[in-house]
């Protein structure tokens, strides 16, 4: 008898943690447009798909930029929690099997099931974003998107530098990857180039496999409330959704935030806290989805790993909201000196 | 007695056939207000199950998700619910490729060498589930608390060793992380299977093993009787003495043993090394098909296959425009609605049995009785 109850009790939790893995589900999963377009597309998603507010979004800018020019059929598919290898292998197969060419994979959790498809389907064009490893590297139908972050994120921690007064500033990463790492050794190394002795507080929200902290704004805005009690007074919020949570803790201590990905300033869901955002460490995978797309469409497709960065503005600082614009020069100065190799910046911390 | 037995067999098989129509009505209702139609959506789902690829997949995924399963229905025996599964086999794969893709074990043979892979990720589970069993023997901390804080403390630990310093190796323009690569030697071969273009794990013979010992444990040892007996009353365990104390950590040693083997599969069979998209979520999903399969060295084992098929069909549906999260859906609604048809079924049969006894003692009236 009590046996059974602890069987209902715990279908009851079971169906709690179902409910919770369903949560990340996007509002948006398929779209195939109806049009028999000359190229047709196929979009992987990693976990979180189109609505992600961050990389996954990007990467759908792109796909939508290049379907209001050019003739397309696209349709997207998006990693559930906790799959393996084998599913992501067998998603990217069964595009290829349907006719799609060229197809697109967002994320490097990828790499491995995207190596072992292209091999098979020589005729069909891959790209993958952010992965350029063995595997990938070597594909002559694989081009390998890849983003100069460290870069990036060394430029708007010139700007923290440059605009704290307390010479403390602050890091939120999302998940402790290596990815997000590469962020935060490109912001250190920033602030220490303005300021040497300058703190820099760093705080990641979770570890992996725990992806939450790259979609919880609570989260974000207890690391931030530590690091401002802590004196620091600018924050560079590199975890995707959490930094609306970053942005709000600054807002009420009346201290700045940098946002990433995509120029926040702009982002209509950030518009009540738009006002501490001084600048915003922006990624384009949007370009680089959009940008191989137009290869493949010109015939131009090119094999191998670009590597968007500063110089092609594959990454670059948002000067949206004038926050910065009594620092401009300083910022232009150090540019001019990476893109020119001078100061090279460091991507591991 | 014929008639009995055929009316058993009736009722066993009506509680798991009625809550998978149940569960399906669910969901066809779900996909037409969705405006999707339910036929042609398990037209997709079952066509692409006749892709050999497709069951290929599916066996491999039943395999990890019955091993999962057995851990948590040795905790569910004993009225212990072991939560844990899923930090014990996150920790447990871990440290196993750690040692398996270490350099020293490359001169080993092949055999010795996932031997002691194995054996090394038992151990690593049974240890973590253990101080949960600890606990509770001389604490008396529930085990639901501690084996879900062990899991977020499995999470941090796993992280805190998955590092350049210590158990990690990066590779050059990866944003990966993840142990040194298990070489040949150590990884378990797949078996082909025709028409598919992967393997189906070889290690899919160990969660065989597993089950044939689990239901040997259960029903022919002494220790599964006591298991057995003080999951259905503890005191007259007691009574009849058994250390109760005893078992609550032996059967979660066991468990954590068991729950250790869950991520070698994917790992000896497909990935090799323990990296940030190792599969997660594993231990969870045995909670489901435990009570799917009613703790049942064999319900289990179609209860994961289902589980698995649901999971590997869920990508056709996405390419025809269908949300996936209906995959997500139809399972939720399949193991509520087991766990209550059998509490429904359980409930008519002791009814059934009661008007039986009853009616040999002629204490009870029949329907003309009480009519007339």
């Amino acid at each position: 008898m009590r046996r059974k109850r602890g069987g209902a009790l715990a279908a009851i939790a079971m169906a709690g943690v179902l409910a919770l893995a369903g949560c990340g589900a996007s509002d948006d999963g398929g779209d195939s447009g109806g049009a028999s377009g000359e190229l047709k597309i196929g979009l992987a998603y990693d976990i979180g798909g189109r609505g992600d507010q961050s990389f996954n979004d990007s990467a759908a800018r792109g796909l939508d930029k290049a379907k209001d020019e050019f003739s397309i059929e696209a349709t997207e598919l998006e990693a559930s929690q906790g799959e393996t290898d084998a599913q992501k292998e067998d998603r990217l197969r069964q595009l290829a099997e349907g006719g799609y060419n060229p197809i697109i994979a967002v994320g490097f959790a990828y790499a491995g099931p995207l190596g072992k498809v292209a091999t098979d389907f020589p005729e069909v064009k891959f790209a993958i974003v952010d992965d350029f490893t063995p595997g990938t590297d070597d594909g002559p139908n694989i081009a390998n998107l890849t983003f100069a972050e460290e870069q990036g994120s060394f430029l708007v921690g010139v700007a923290a530098a440059l605009k704290s007064k307390t010479d403390s500033v602050g890091f939120v990463g999302g998940v402790n990857t290596p990815l997000i790492q590469k962020f935060e050794a490109g912001y250190t190394a920033g602030v220490k180039a303005v300021t040497p002795d300058a703190t820099v507080q760093v705080k990641y929200l979770t570890q992996p496999p725990d992806y939450s902290g790259f979609n919880d704004p609570a989260k974000g805005e207890t690391a931030a409330n530590g690091m401002l009690d802590a004196d620091a007074d600018v924050i560079y919020a590199a975890a995707g959704g959490s930094g609306s949570g970053v942005f709000r803790a600054a807002k009420e201590k009346g201290a700045m935030g940098i946002g990433v990905d995509s120029d926040q300033y702009n982002l209509p869901s950030l518009n009540d806290v738009k006002d501490v955002i001084i600048t915003s460490m922006v990624k384009s995978v949007d370009l680089a989805v959009y940008d191989f797309i137009k290869s493949v469409d010109g015939d131009s497709f090119k094999a191998g790993n670009t590597v968007y960065d500063l110089s092609d503005g594959g990454v670059q600082y948002a000067t949206s909201g004038g926050k910065i614009e009594d620092i401009k020069p300083q910022l232009e100065e150090y540019k001019q000196k990476i893109i020119s190799g001078e100061i090279e910046v460091p991507s591991t911390t | 007695m014929g008639r009995i037995s055929l009316r058993s067999v009736g009722l066993g098989l009506a509680a798991p056939v009625g809550a998978l129509v149940f569960a399906l009505l669910v969901c066809g209702v779900i996909l037409s207000i969705t405006g999707h139609p339910p036929f042609s959506v398990a037209e997709d789902m079952i066509g692409s199950l006749e892709r050999p690829r497709t069951i290929a997949n599916s066996l491999n995924s039943a395999t990890t998700y019955y091993l999962s399963a057995v851990a948590v229905a040795i905790g569910f025996k004993m009225r212990l619910f072991n939560i844990g599964v899923d930090g014990q086999y996150r920790l447990a794969a871990m440290l196993a490729a750690a040692l398996a893709g270490a350099s020293f074990m490359e001169s080993l043979p092949s055999v010795v060498r996932i031997l002691l892979t194995i054996l090394a990720a038992m151990l690593v589970g049974a240890v973590w589930s253990g101080i949960a069993g600890f606990l509770k023997v001389t604490r008396g901390v529930s085990e639901v608390i501690s084996t879900i804080m062990l899991n977020a403390i499995a999470t941090a630990l796993v992280a805190f060793l998955l590092n350049p310093d210590r158990l990690a190796v990066t590779v050059a323009g990866s944003n990966n992380i993840g142990t040194a690569p298990i070489t040949e030697g150590g990884q378990v071969p797949g078996i082909p299977y025709s028409g598919s273009s992967s393997d189906v794990y070889g290690l899919v013979a160990l969660a065989a093993v597993v089950g044939v010992a689990y239901w040997f444990m259960l029903n022919r040892t002494r220790f599964g009787f006591d298991l057995k007996a003080t999951g259905e009353s503890e005191s007259a365990a007691v009574a009849s003495g058994v250390n109760v104390k005893k078992m609550v950590l032996a059967s979660m040693l066991l468990s954590g043993a068991v729950a250790g083997l869950v991520g070698l599969p994917q790992l000896l069979g497909d990935s090799h090394s323990y990296a940030l998209d190792f599969p997660a979520g594993l231990g969870f999903t045995g909670i489901a098909i435990a009570l799917l399969g009613r703790n049942h060295p064999i319900g289990m084992a179609f209860a994961a296959f289902l589980w698995g098929a649901l999971d590997q069909t869920s990508n056709v549906l996405d390419l025809s425009g269908v949300p996936k999260e209906i995959v997500v859906i139809m399972q939720g609604v399949i193991v509520l609605s087991v766990v209550i048809a059998y509490e429904l079924v359980r409930r008519y049969k002791l009814r059934l049995e009661q008007r039986d006894v009853g009616r040999a003692l002629g204490t009870t009236k029949t329907p003309e009785e009480v009519q007339g």
